[in-house]
Formats: C-alpha cells, structure tokens, sequence
C-alpha cells in the first residue's frame, strides 16, 4: 500500500528561526518594538511592530494549546521580564542584565525568544506565532487568564505541592538537580552583574581622571613647563585607554557571558515550572485514585473516569518533559558553550588589543628625553 | 628700660610669627666643607618676640612649637611646621652678629655668599654626581602598649665621598624622621628652601599597630608609612644643600640619635600655635607687597592653581582605588559562585569548564588588587606628596613677603629715628643726641641687612623652584613608567589566562 505523501504545510510561513527584532521605538511609556522576519518564499520580509503586552499575548497562547496532549510538560522558552522607560530600581534589579545599555540586549532577548518557540516542534504549529511575527495589526489584547502557566497567580497551598515527593526516580532526580541549578545560576548572574557594573563604574572614573589632567596643563615657553604639560597630556591618553579598555571588557562581559546567564537562569526557571506542573498533575491524579478507591459505587463510575483522564493527562504529560529534558540539556549546553567560547575570544582579543597600546604608551615615555 | 632694639610691636602681627627661625635660635650651619647660603646672621638680643611671649606661656618653652593637631590630613589649611627646639648638634655660627658686620652697599652682596652659594654648590655637585640610594624597611615593633613605637631600618648605598662608608644602615623610629624635618625646617625654610615635608602622623593608624592588631589594615599602614619615609629621605638628600646638612648626615649615619621631643600629639603650647596660625592669615592678607618682579606674582598663581589641580586629580585616584578594591571584592564573590555552580553541573565537560573559569576569575581577582595596589602607591601617594610638598612652595614664598616686610619695617623705623634725631639737634640733650645716633647707625645696619635677606631669599626661590619643576617632571614620568609597566604586564598575564581557557569552553560539546 502506497502511502500517502502527506502534504505537509509548514508551520509558519517565514524564518522564525532567525527574525530579528531591529528597533525600539519610544512612545511615551510605551516600548515598540520592530520585528523583520524573511519569508520562507524568498520573495521578502514581513515588518511588524509589537509591544510587551503583544509579547504577553502571544506566550499566553502557547500555554493555553489545547490540541497537543501534556502541552504542560513542554518547558515553556522564557519571556524576559517587562520592560519600561524610567524604570523603577525594582524593575531595574529584575531585568539585570537585560536593563543594561539602550535596550540593545533587551531586543536581544526578545530575538532569542522568537527563536526558541519557532524552533520548538510543538509551540511553532500554534497559529499564534505566524499571527505574531506577520499581521500588520498587533493581535488582540487579552487579559491574562488566571492559569497554571502563571507562577505570579499561584495560591499558597498550590506552591507547597512543589516539594511533593515523586513516584518515578528519573523525574524526582532530575527535579532535585533544576532546584539546585537554579539557585547556583540565579546566584553566578547575580554576582556577575555586580562585576560588570563596578567595571562600568571603573571605566568612568578613569574618564573623569582623564579630564582632570587636561586642567593641569601650563601655558608658557619655559622648557620645564612644557614637559610637564606634555607629561600630563600623554597620561591623559594613557588614562582614555584604560577607560576604553574597562568598557570593551564590560561590554564583552554583557554580550556574551552575561546574556548567556541570564538566558540559562531564566530558562532553568522555565524547566521548574514545567516541572511543578507536573507534580501538579501528579497531586491531582494521586487524589483521584484515592477517590476513586474510596468511592461509592454509585460514584464510582464517575470517579473512575476523572481518575482515567488523569491518568492519560499524566502519562502524556511525562513523555513530553521527557523528551523536553533531553532537548533542554542538549540545548544549554550549546548555548552555555556559545557563551563562554565568545566570551573568551572577545576577552582575549581586548586584552591583546590593550597590551599593544599600553606599550606603546610605555615607549612613548621612555623616548621622554 | 629701653628698649635697645627690640622692634615695637605692630599692630598687625599681636603675636609675632614664632616660625622665623632667625629670630629665637643663633644662625646654625654646617660646619662642612660648604655651607649653604650664609643667613641671617641676628642677635639674639634683638629677638622681636623678646619677654613678651615668654611670659604668657613660661610652662614648656621648648614645647611652643609643636603640634596641636592629631591627624594632620591633606586637607589641614596649612600644615605646621615643626620647628627644632634647640640648636642641633655639630653646630657652630659662622657668620658673625650684625653688629660686627659694617653696613654696606647693600647690592653687589655676591662676594660675600659666593663661597656658599648655591652655585658652588651645584658646581661640587656635578662633579660628585648624586649617586644615593636610601631604602627603609624592616618595620619592627619595639615595646608593649601604648608605649610600643615601630623601629625602621634606614639603609644608605652611596659611592659619594660625602659620606665614611658606601653602605650603613641604622634604626630609626617615626618621631626620628619629624625631628629631622624639624631641624631642617627651622634652618632653611625661611631663607627659601624647599624643605621636603615628612610623612603625616596619624593617631588611629599607630594606635591601631600599638595595640597589636595583626590585621590587613594594620599592616597596610605600616607599609603605606614605610614608603613614605622612604620616599621623604630621598626628595630630601636630593636636595644638593639638604643633604650636606650635618643633621642629615647623623640622621644617616650615627647609631644613636638623641630623641626628638616637641613631637606630641597634643600640647597646650600647640594651642598657641593654632592661634598664631590664625593672626598669620591674617598678616598674610595685611601684607601688601609691592611687587616689582612680576615673575613671583606668576609663580605664586601657578601654584595656587597647581594645587587646586592636585588635590583634584588625588581625590580622583582615591576614589578609583576604591572602585578597584570593590572590582576585586565582587570578582571574587563571581569566582566563588561558578564554583559552586561547576560542582552542580552533571555534565562532566561543562563543569570543568566552569571550574576553570572560577579559577581564571580567581586569578583575575588578584590581578585587580594589585592594581588596586598600584593606583594607590604610585599614583595616589605621588599626587598626595606633591600637595604636601606645594603646602612647603608656598611657605617659602610667604617667608619672602615676611623678609620683605621686615626690611620695610627697619625701613620706616630708620625713617623715625632720624627725624627724631633731627629733633634732639636743637635740643641740648647731648646724651640722648648720642643715643640717637646709635641707634641710627644700628638702624641703617639693619636696613642693608634686611635688604640682602630679600634679595637672597627672592635668588634662593627663583633656583629652587626651577629645581622643583625639574623635578616634578623627572618624579611623574618615574612613576608612570613604572604604572605603565604594571599594566603591561597584568594584560600580558591575562591573556594567558584566556588563552589557557579557551580550549577548555571550547572542549564543552
């Protein structure tokens, strides 16, 4: 029997996988952001304009898929956090690295999150995404439901569930060791921030630095004057170089290593999530046997038919995060190796790029008659 | 009584400046083979300040010259200049009172400083090219308590004949040094050498030593004040007339020191000279001098300007040696936490990467102390020496206006005598008549005498500050090159660092 070649329609119609998000636009308090994506045609690209609230839209309908079975094992790509002009310190510290500089590493993030969902095989088919990334209108404004997918509405009895001892060894192990992860992660960002702002804070000084000597500078025919004034103006230079030199370290620490810690903190956070989820499920599917056990036979039946669906919600669910874990382990470590190969590249590159010039500097000074 | 030759107290100066060495102490020189630019050579009789100070504080005269103040900061208005409170050893006069001295034309004075004048001086010095080396180590703590002092080693290399041998060391505490500055403030600064400060005292730091805290502050301090004295004791035997100075000399040489004493924190002579300082500004600003050399007016400016400049650029280096230090707290802190998150990652490749990468962080932490290290002692300590040592500039710049007035005041009393003189002539006191013209001749003495003093103050500025911006120039380009050096070398070492990991982040998958 032949089989019959199914056609299969992609998914989307454009390049998910590489749409860029190009600009910032300011509107008052508002944040636009511009997103190109090519057409998978060739024949050109799609222009949209977006805001976080689109974004929010948009994740919100990649929870609430309800044609794919155990969507709640899926780990979710992370949404960076709201951003906002004249944020406030709160918002600030949330963001880290991502409110650093002009929103350049904020649209960075935003990409990255429109790679990871068009690349994932389930939530790409959700036409949610090609809405997204090609209607010229911004898709509809929905209030974000009250759902599972949604930490920030948990209840507090909900929450206690996390720590609720599992039934299978691989899923419990694995658990422990996100929870563990995810603290050491959360906490190597956090530190990292701080060495890229006191770098930050370093580079300006030595600015400052440079300026004042400019002052010292002394008018006049007398030799000894004059070389103490050129003294003064070639330490300036020197003093400009270690400016640039602290900033070309920090900007090569924000762009690599400290995006890439922030991407792996956030998405270990997603896996935790999948991962309550499904302890959740497993409370539940705990709670209908047991009622279904307990049941009078006149409920019997009923009960056994929540306790069946639980079940199968149950099972779908693991194979999924199975599969989710497995991709999510091989995608970090890509990732997490990206990060720190470039890192190290544009580090060492600085540092020999400042070597000569701190050389040449150190010439000039000896040649100083 | 009369008063022969006491000055009648002015108005303007209540009290009268107790810095003017030439007031209370006979002329010291040295008593080597050349001597610096003869001084001032004054009676003791004809002090100014006379009965009058010493009967309001009779307790300690030889305390009246010590420090009031504790901490003495960067920021002290004017730093105080201990003055020595008794003549030195190995002094002897060399140039006789006034008194002998007949009134001259009071230019063309070469020939009676030429044989100790700066330029022979400079001249032996040339041929005996300075080749000294003093270094100061070995900080020891001798004694208990509050009792306790640090004892330092003060090493001399030196091929100079000046010297008995080519290499001597001697033991020598803090209160050594100040006795030193002392001594040599009182000799020279008031004919216009640029004496180098000492280093700063400081109450909370050596309490801190006393009580014996072997701490990481403590011992900072220690070596910051090691340096120090190091670096004093090399500005001042640079110094070609400092460093033939007899009390250096001893101060390098002889194992025994006799110990300086008007070195007390607190005194309640030192009160007095709180006070004193303040009648001083207010001189200052009363003193109009009538400038005729416009190259003093200039100078003076610059100076001003150069500190306010100076004081900028420290106050900018503290603050980058304190971003630098909090670079290294949180770098560190980095190192620690991808530690931490190496010994959590299963997989074996990433993880050794990581604890890798906590290790270059590690390495890279101590990289930012020893700049820390190096912003501060070299750059921070250099700007904060070349404020104390503008504070001295401009001392000896006051001390010209002050010789400068003083020639104006024997001017103006000259003045009076004779039209009193002229009008005892009709008079018939022939006594007084005679008197008068005692007086006068002592007077016109005086005058000349006074107007050498400004003339040879206002040369002695003119060589030393040439001298200073010499200098200046040679000390900064020392130290940046030496600054220069150290960044060469931490980049060079880091990119070792990253060259060594690279393989590792690549290695991951």
């Amino acid at each position: 029997m032949m089989e019959e070649v199914k056609e299969v329609t992609p998914s989307l119609s454009v390049h998910g996988h590489s749409s860029k998000v190009t600009e910032v636009l300011k509107d008052g308090d508002t944040l636009t952001f511009l997103i190109v994506s090519q057409k998978l045609s060739g024949t050109g690209e799609y222009h949209v304009h977006r805001t976080y609230d689109d974004f929010e839209w948009l994740q919100q309908h990649l929870f609430s898929q309800e044609d794919v079975p155990g969507t709640q094992g899926v780990i979710f790509p992370p949404l960076p956090a709201k951003a906002q002009v004249n944020a406030s310190t709160k918002v600030m510290k949330q963001l880290g690295f991502l409110g650093l500089g002009e929103w350049k590493l904020y649209c960075m993030a935003l990409e990255t999150f429109l790679h990871l969902v068009a690349a994932h095989s389930i939530l790409s088919k959700n036409k949610a995404v090609e809405i997204f990334l090609t209607s010229p209108d911004p898709p509809g404004r929905q209030r974000t439901r009250r759902n599972i997918f949604n930490r920030l509405s948990q209840a507090v009895e909900e929450m206690r569930k996390e720590g609720h001892k599992d039934v299978d060894e691989f899923f419990q192990t694995k658990r422990d060791y996100n929870f563990v992860l995810t603290g050491c992660t959360k906490n190597a960002a956090e530190r990292f921030l701080d060495v890229v702002l006191t770098e930050q804070k370093i580079a300006t000084a030595c600015g400052h630095f440079a300026t004042a000597l400019h002052l010292c500078v002394e008018p006049g025919d007398d030799p000894d004057k004059q070389a103490f004034t050129k003294i003064c103006v070639k330490l300036s230079e020197v003093f400009e170089t270690m400016k640039k030199n602290m900033a070309s370290v920090a900007e090569n620490d924000i762009s690599t290593l400290g995006l890439g810690l922030d991407l792996e903190s956030r998405y270990q956070e997603a896996e935790k999530e999948m991962f309550f989820r499904r302890t959740c499920k497993l409370v539940e599917l705990e709670t209908a046997r047991r009622n279904a056990e307990k049941a009078k036979p006149v409920k019997k039946a009923a009960l056994e038919e929540v306790r069946k669906s639980a079940e199968t919600e149950f099972t779908d669910i693991c194979r999924v995060a199975k599969k989710e874990i497995a991709e999510f382990q091989a995608a970090r470590l890509v990732m997490l190796q990206q990060a720190l190969v470039q890192w190290c590249e544009k580090q060492l590159h600085t540092a020999r790029e400042s070597a000569d010039q701190f050389n040449q500097h150190l010439q000039a000074f000896r040649g100083m008659a | 009584m009369a008063d022969t030759g006491r000055d009648p107290p002015l108005d303007q100066s209540g009290f009268q400046e107790l810095e003017d060495g030439e007031d209370l102490f006979p002329e010291p020189a040295s008593a080597q083979e050349s001597e610096p630019a003869s001084l001032p050579a004054e009676d003791i009789s004809t002090n100014s300040n006379g009965p009058k100070q010493e009967t309001l504080f009779d307790d300690d005269p030889e305390d009246l010259f010590a420090e009031a103040t504790e901490e003495v900061s960067l920021d002290s208005p004017e730093r105080d200049v201990l003055l020595s409170d008794g003549p030195s050893p190995a002094i002897t006069p060399i140039t006789p009172p006034t008194s002998v001295i007949t009134p001259c034309i009071s230019h063309a004075h070469d020939d009676m400083f030429t044989h100790s004048s700066f330029d022979e001086i400079e001249e032996e010095e040339a041929s005996d090219s300075f080749d000294m080396h003093i270094s100061v180590s070995d900080p020891e703590k001798v004694g208990d308590g509050m009792n306790a002092y640090m004892a330092y080693k003060v090493t001399t290399k030196t091929s100079m004949s000046l010297f008995k041998l080519n290499e001597f060391s001697v033991k020598r505490r803090f209160s050594d040094f100040l006795g030193l500055h002392s001594k040599l403030a009182s000799k020279y600064l008031h004919i216009g050498y640029i004496v180098p400060p000492a280093p700063e005292k400081s109450i909370v730091g050596m309490t801190k030593v006393k009580v014996g805290k072997e701490d990481q502050s403590s011992n900072e301090f220690v070596e910051k004040r090691r340096l120090a004295l190091e670096r004093y004791l090399m500005r001042t035997v640079k110094h070609p007339v400092l460093l033939k100075d007899p009390d250096v000399m001893q101060f390098l040489e002889s194992s025994e020191l006799p110990r300086a004493v008007s070195t007390q924190a607190l005194s309640s002579a030192g009160l007095l000279r709180m006070v004193n300082k303040a009648a001083d500004a207010v001189n200052k600003m009363t003193i109009k001098m009538n400038e005729s050399d416009t190259w003093f007016e200039e100078k003076q400016q610059h100076f001003e300007n150069l500190d306010v400049q100076l004081r900028k650029l420290h106050g900018s280096v503290e603050s980058l040696v304190c971003h630098r230090k909090e670079l290294s707290v949180n770098t560190a802190q980095f190192a620690k936490s991808a530690a931490m998150l190496g010994n959590s990652e299963d997989h074996t490749a990433l993880s050794r990467a990581l604890s890798q990468l906590a290790e270059v962080e590690e390495k890279i932490d101590q990289q930012h102390q020893d700049q820390a290290n190096a912003d501060f002692y070299l750059f921070s300590e250099l700007l904060g020496d070349y404020v104390r040592l503008i504070t001295a500039v401009k001392g000896v710049f006051d001390h010209r206006m002050k010789t400068w007035q003083k020639w104006q005041d024997s001017q103006l009393l000259l003045q009076k005598k004779r039209e009193a003189e002229a009008k005892l002539q009709f008079t018939n006191k022939p006594d007084k008549l005679q008197q008068a013209k005692d007086e006068i001749k002592e007077l016109e003495g005086r005058v000349q005498q006074g107007e050498r003093d400004f003339e040879q103050i206002s040369k002695t500025i003119r060589k030393e500050v040439s001298r200073f911006e010499k200098e200046r120039v040679k000390d900064f380009r020392t130290i940046i090159i030496k600054y220069l050096e150290s960044l060469v070398q931490t980049q060079q070492q880091l990119i070792k660092y990253w060259e060594a990991f690279l393989p590792e982040a690549k290695a991951i998958s």
